[in-house]
């Protein structure tokens, strides 16, 4: 009786040694060597894994700042950290920190059920994706929002949320970190990230609309109508079928007032801060 | 008993609702304005050749065809041209248009416009294929692929079989088999011109079994032609799709990514079959079709026989009219149709039919989540699993991944759709996984 347990203790215990002994040997053998500075610095990334730095995640981030020279360092920027992150990498590393002008996520459009009204009514899946496939949209406007919300299901910061009452997405500009989730996955791209003005300010033209400019403004009361105006008062400022686009080079504190106050539909939008 | 041939995979059965059956094609009005779209076909659109203020007459060539994928498009009424520019589209996205303001109706000369059915065909194929070429004409069926090329045989190929589709299988539906009751005759001449320019003596007609008059009339005119046949095959949607209907007629599977002419079958809609009839022998491009206006919401349905260019409002506004019934307008059938959000859109090439639809059996319900009962893989025609195509869509998976589910093969019948218990849109789904493939 007694025997028979004991040759169980025995034998199994011989097994788990063995076993044992086998995987220490084969993890010393096939150990992954992790760099000491990747750690160091994978600690000091917020860890959203996001990809808006351009890298698989966080540890490829971690893994490209540990390898890269001065001057490649220069390139590397995580936006959802922001200087602050950034600074730590840089003292890590011994390197000067990289610097990047703040930016946020804009929406260039205000096709708002006021400023579009519906006319027809879509009825089928609630994704953008699928709309813009489907038709030219509910206002009419075949460049403008869908209200179906596609960037607002792909932020993972909470940035954006749907005004129930306007139909369109709303960026919550303290909350955005420029990932470029919603650039990507609108189909309408509408979406743009932009870099502030140095007093915090920006100016764009929120309309993507690239009909002609009766057309346009049947469908939608904000809509640009390539009247130039805004061109005229720099020249930087390209008007192309019928649509204006304001370079993010130029310069919001000095231009912007100016030509938010002189384009005739309200199509561009300046704020003095972006932060209000 | 007579045979009926038929496709063993997937496939669903639907209400007819096939009310405009006995409704004799009546001509529609000639609108004031006509908007002719320069590209009505797969392909790169037509070269335009007219400018604003050219007087035009109906059969006038306004656009020509630019490269072999292409296809000519002429004008459907005489009058003048007043504008050349894009206009929204039946999608409300817009599409460069040739508006004519219509004056008179006065045709171009070479058009014979008798009604007697002509007979004689003495031109080689290279001539036919010439004369279809310039007629502008393509598939009617739908897809609007350039007849031309489907009719000229590629280098080291062989046609054996010419297969007239005469199935419409959709709902509501009924434009082709009023024409082969009306134009049984000219249809089996469009047929036998096809048969010369492929070099062969084989066409086969198929019509479904749900359109008696069709078949009693064409069964009794085939007898007097050699080369001319007609198979009958069940009512099941969608027999009238390309694979399933080879497979039906001559029991071959159309392999995956393979045309028809790799295994020696052109399938011609009888639409286009009727078009190539009287390009070849009456000298008449392709500038009118037969539409069917229809649906639960339409108060006088009917089939007219339309200019193509006519605004799909003018259509309706003979037809009764719209009411605050009327859920839902699609162009085409209510399965493989496309919803219109403009109703000053123009009738094109490959419209079939107008559908007026009340909120019901064809318009979209509230889906929910999929239980996973399979149906949808049931039904496909194609052998797919839909669910795990819509899955893969959702979740914004790979093309990849969308390929090894082979979501391009999908044939965008909407079976699935059709079938599911959830109401998924999985038609919806399969269609932006095609396009995934196709962009890559
Ligand atoms: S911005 Fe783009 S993704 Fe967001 S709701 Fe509008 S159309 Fe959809
Ligand atoms: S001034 Fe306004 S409407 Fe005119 S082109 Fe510039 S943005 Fe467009
Ligand atoms: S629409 Fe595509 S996936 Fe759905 S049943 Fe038809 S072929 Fe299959
Ligand atoms: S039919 Fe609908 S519920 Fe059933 S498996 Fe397919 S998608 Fe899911």
């Amino acid at each position: 009786m007694d025997d028979s347990i004991l040759s169980n203790v025995y034998i199994l215990g011989g097994i788990a040694f063995v076993a044992a002994t086998v995987l220490y040997l084969v993890s010393k053998k096939f150990a992954v060597r992790t760099d000491e500075m990747v750690i160091k610095i994978a600690e000091a990334l917020p860890q959203a894994n996001c990809g808006a730095c351009g890298k698989a995640g966080c540890a490829d981030f971690a893994t490209a700042c540990a390898r890269s020279d001065e001057s490649s360092f220069a390139n590397l920027y995580c936006p959802v950290g922001g200087a602050a992150v950034m600074q730590k990498i840089a003292s890590l590393k011994g390197y000067a920190a990289t610097d990047r002008a703040p930016s946020v996520a804009v929406l260039r459009c205000q096709g708002s059920c006021k400023n579009a009204p519906i006319k027809v009514e879509y009825d089928a899946v609630s994704s953008c994706r699928i709309a813009n496939r489907i038709s030219s949209g509910q206002s009419g406007c075949p460049d403008g929002c869908l209200h179906l919300g596609d960037c607002v299901k792909a932020c993972k910061f909470g940035a954006l949320s749907l005004n129930k009452e306007t139909g369109m997405p709303e960026v919550d500009t303290r909350k955005c970190v420029s990932c470029g989730a919603c650039v990507k996955v609108c189909p309408r791209g509408l979406f743009e990230i932009r870099k502030q003005s140095q007093a915090g300010g920006m100016v764009y033209v929120a309309c993507r609309n690239k009909q002609k400019g009766a057309v346009a403004r049947k469908n939608c009361s904000k809509a640009c109508i390539g009247c130039m105006k805004c061109s005229k008062i720099n020249e930087v400022i390209k008007v192309e079928n019928n649509l204006s686009y304001i370079p993010p080079e130029l310069d919001a504190d000095t231009f912007g007032k100016d030509l938010a106050e002189n384009c005739p539909t309200g199509a561009i939008i300046y704020k003095e801060r972006i932060h209000d | 008993m007579i045979k009926k041939f038929t496709f063993p995979m997937g496939g669903i059965h639907l209400a007819k609702h096939k009310v405009t059956t006995d409704c004799p094609t009546v001509v529609a009005d000639i609108p004031e304005f006509v908007s002719i779209p320069i590209k009505q076909h797969i392909g790169s659109p037509a070269k335009i050749m007219v400018s604003k203020g050219d007087k035009v007459r109906v059969g006038t060539l306004l656009a020509d065809a630019d490269g072999i994928v292409s296809a000519d498009v002429h004008s459907s009424v005489s009058g003048e041209v007043t504008k050349i520019e894009d206009l929204p589209g039946a999608s409300g996205y817009e599409e460069k248009m040739i508006t004519i303001k219509v004056e008179g109706d006065s045709w171009e000369e070479d058009i014979d416009r008798s009604e007697d059915v002509e007979k004689e065909i003495n031109l080689t194929p290279e001539e036919i294929i010439a004369k279809i070429r310039s007629a502008g004409i393509v598939g009617m069926g739908g897809a609007g692929y350039p007849t031309p090329i489907k009719t000229t045989i590629p280098e080291g190929k062989k046609a054996n079989i010419l297969i007239v589709n005469g199935i419409e299988c959709e709902p509501f539906l009924t434009a082709d088999d009023r024409l082969m009751v009306e134009k049984a005759e000219q249809i089996i001449m469009g047929a036998r011109v096809l048969n010369r320019a492929l070099g062969i003596q084989n066409a086969v007609i198929a019509i479904d079994e749900n359109k008696p008059r069709a078949i009693e009339i064409l069964t009794a005119l085939s007898k007097l032609y050699v080369g001319v046949n007609v198979k009958i095959c069940k009512t099941k949607y969608p027999q009238g799709g390309e694979k399933q209907l080879i497979k039906a007629i001559t029991g071959q599977e159309l392999p995956l990514g393979k045309l028809p002419i790799d295994i020696g079958c052109i399938v011609q809609n009888v639409g286009t079959v009727f078009a190539v009839y009287e390009a070849v022998l009456k000298n008449k491009p392709l500038f009118e079709r037969v539409v069917t206006v229809s649906g639960d919401g339409c108060k006088h349905p009917g089939n007219y026989l339309v200019r193509i260019g006519t605004p799909i409002s003018s259509l309706i506004e003979q037809s009764g009219g719209l009411d605050e019934n009327v859920h839902k307008i699609v162009m085409g059938g209510p399965m493989m149709g496309n919803a219109v959000v403009n109703l000053s859109a123009p009738v094109t090439k490959t419209t079939s039919g107008i559908l007026l639809l009340q909120d019901g059996e064809f318009t979209k319900k509230e889906a929910s989540s999929c239980i996973r009962c399979g149906k949808c893989a049931l039904a496909c025609p194609a052998g797919l699993r839909p669910f795990a195509i819509k899955q893969a869509v959702s979740f914004n998976d790979t093309v990849e991944h969308m390929r090894k589910l082979h979501a391009g093969d999908c044939i965008e019948c909407g079976c699935c759709a059709f079938v599911c218990p959830a109401n998924i849109p999985l038609l919806d789904y399969c269609k932006i996984a095609k396009q995934e493939i196709r962009k890559k």
